[in-house]
């Protein structure tokens, strides 16, 4: 049990640690900013999981594959696929559905702590 | 009138790029590597907690865990901690979950002296507005082929 | 076509004044900074704000330094790197004086020492003020993304300066003397990358410096010192080569307020910029050494690029341009 849980560890560790090597190596060869860095992985997981791969490496990995911002495409991509089976409502609305909580959270906790906190200015 | 395009001295370009100093390339990904997989095993753990604690599966289990590092993410920006992360980090931090919330944060905060509405609630997504929408973009086209898809197959 | 004005009166830069931010203030030139600030925000509650306090406070205490009224000066000319250069017209609404904004990125203040020295010489006015501002927090926001944004800095950036720095030049009185100026000409060789601003604007410093040279009728050796305004390490190093090419070999005399200001240790990686860095290194150190005869005659060349955050946006590449002042002690 310990052991299995140390090893799904070390692979949510490889495979998350992987796919940010794979964005910073997009900023250093490239002059990619960080918006669209988010915008690609996020079309690489929607994409990856439209083909039906992305399931696969959350499986293997877990967090470590739904962690990074292509968890977040594979999320939406998922939830219009399963919406897809039922109807034409939920085809349209299953990703946002899907992806509710996240986009949620974000716009909540991003007012309050910008309400609570202030810009501080850096000196290095 | 003369473009931008028109102006460009190749050479002179050139000469720039070969004395220009290079990023570390092995440090920085080495950073990345690191600092991203801790996120990630992070992530990891609130996944096995609330697995056992709450019982939770599947899509409501990923929500809650995105929900918490959204959370952590957005607290450590407010912080001023964020930034400092991103610093060594690179892409480890601006690739996971984390880095959309801090996306979302820092301007709603430096923003905030322009007012509550113009300012933080308008700004809050200048950074990240595009994930929004090409991610709401990206699944209803995907969920419009697989709607055809499952009605002809 | 002219570009170089020789100032026959000379007019004198009787008092000076600089602001700086905690940063620069523990810098290399700490020393010599007449008002150091230990809290960016200057007690106030926004950066801009903050950015106005220091361009008052600068202009206020070169008044002083000049040991001048507000009443005896005619004009300030004065810019900085805000939208519609708020920073300069908020402090100037303080002022009796009458006010003339200009804008030319980081090269603004020597286009104001220009202007101010061609109202002196003309015998239009008896005192102008010349004053420039810039701050990290402001500009970071105005040109590039939210400070808490855990985004990484290339090695070209620079690290735009908080501080502010006025001069007051006069018909009359004791100080280092205006002698001439070189009007800058736009320079665009193509650069793209908003980073690399160092690069951007060495081509319109050396352009500058040449057509000094050449409508002087003078040398490198001329002068003990030329300073650039923030070239940074990398654009330093292109301006000397790029002057080296036309015959000029300025390695000895040329040194760089970006280069000069900060300590430079790791994040500032190419040094500092901005509009307030070669106002508050002139008005700080230079002028302390010009006073003191340390140094005779030096060329002060500010350079700035001329991006704007629209421009970069649409792909346009950076031009840029670079404005020379001599002045002797």
């Amino acid at each position: 049990m310990l052991i299995e849980t140390l090893f799904m560890f070390l692979k949510v560790f490889v495979v998350g640690g992987a796919i940010c090597v794979i964005a910073q190596i997009l900023i250093n060869y490239t002059k990619i900013t960080a918006g669209k860095i988010l915008v690609y992985f996020l079309l690489a997981g929607a994409l990856l999981q439209a083909v039906g791969v992305y399931q696969y490496i959350v499986d293997f990995a877990g967090a470590g594959a739904t962690v990074p911002i292509s968890g977040f495409g594979y999320l939406l991509a998922d939830g219009a696929i399963k919406g897809a089976k039922n109807s034409l409502f939920e085809a349209i609305t299953g990703g946002i559905t899907s992806a509710g909580m996240g986009i949620t959270a974000a716009i909540i906790f991003g007012y309050v702590f910008s309400l609570v906190f202030k810009s501080k200015s850096k000196r290095n | 009138m003369k473009t931008s395009k028109e102006f460009t001295n190749e050479n002179y370009l050139d000469y720039v790029k070969h004395i220009a100093p290079k990023t570390k390339q092995k440090r920085t990904i080495f950073h990345a590597f690191w600092v991203g997989g801790l996120i990630c095993s992070i992530g990891q753990g609130f996944r096995m907690a609330l697995e056992s604690v709450f019982n939770l599966k599947g899509d409501e289990l990923s929500a809650y865990v995105s929900m918490i590092m959204i959370f952590l993410g957005a607290f450590l920006t407010g912080l001023g901690v964020y930034d400092r992360i991103g610093k060594y980090a690179g892409g480890g931090s601006i690739v996971p979950i984390t880095g959309f919330a801090n996306s979302v944060v820092s301007p709603a905060m430096e923003f905030k002296t322009e007012g509550y509405v113009y300012g933080t609630a308008a700004k809050m997504f200048v950074v990240a507005g595009p994930i929004i929408v090409f991610g709401i973009a990206s699944s209803v086209l995907i969920g419009l082929i697989y709607f055809v898809g499952y009605r002809i197959f | 076509m002219k570009r170089t004005i020789f100032f026959n009166n000379k007019p004198k830069i009787i008092g000076c004044s600089a602001v700086a931010g905690p940063k620069e203030s523990s810098g290399s030139i700490k020393d010599y900074i007449q008002i150091k600030l230990l809290d960016d925000m200057f007690g106030e509650k926004t950066f801009e704000k903050a950015e106005t306090k220091m361009l008052f406070s600068a202009i206020k205490d070169c008044f002083f330094s000049a040991k001048k009224s507000e009443s005896e000066v005619d004009a300030i000319i004065s810019g900085d790197l805000l939208n519609q250069i708020i920073a300069s017209t908020f402090s100037a609404r303080n002022f009796s004086c009458g006010y003339v904004g200009v804008y030319n990125a980081c090269a603004t203040f020597t286009e104001a020492l220009t202007l101010g020295a061609m109202m002196i010489d003309g015998g239009y006015f008896n005192n102008v003020v010349c004053a420039t501002s810039s701050h990290f927090s402001s500009a970071e926001r105005q040109y590039r993304y939210p400070l808490e944004l855990g985004s990484t800095r290339p090695p070209q950036s620079q690290w735009t300066v908080t501080g502010a720095g006025a001069s007051l030049i006069s018909r009359n009185g004791e100080g280092p003397k205006i002698i001439s100026a070189t009007i800058g000409k736009v320079v665009d060789f193509g650069v793209l990358d908003a980073n690399n601003m160092g690069a951007a604007m060495a081509a319109a410093a050396a352009n500058t410096i040449l057509t000094h040279f050449i409508d002087c009728k003078i040398t490198n050796n001329e002068y003990d010192l030329i300073v650039t305004g923030d070239l940074g390490t990398l654009g330093s190093r292109i301006v000397k080569d790029l002057l080296w090419e036309k015959g000029f070999d300025i390695e000895k005399q040329h040194v760089d307020c970006g280069e000069l200001i900060y300590s430079i240790k790791e994040d500032e990686y190419q040094g500092g910029s901005g509009a307030g860095c070669s106002s508050v290194v002139f008005n700080s150190y230079l002028m302390d050494k010009l006073k003191k005869k340390k140094l005779n005659k030096i060329l002060l060349v500010a350079t700035g690029a001329l991006l704007s955050s629209v421009s970069s946006q649409q792909g346009e590449s950076i031009p840029s341009i670079a404005h020379a002042v001599a002045v002797e002690s």
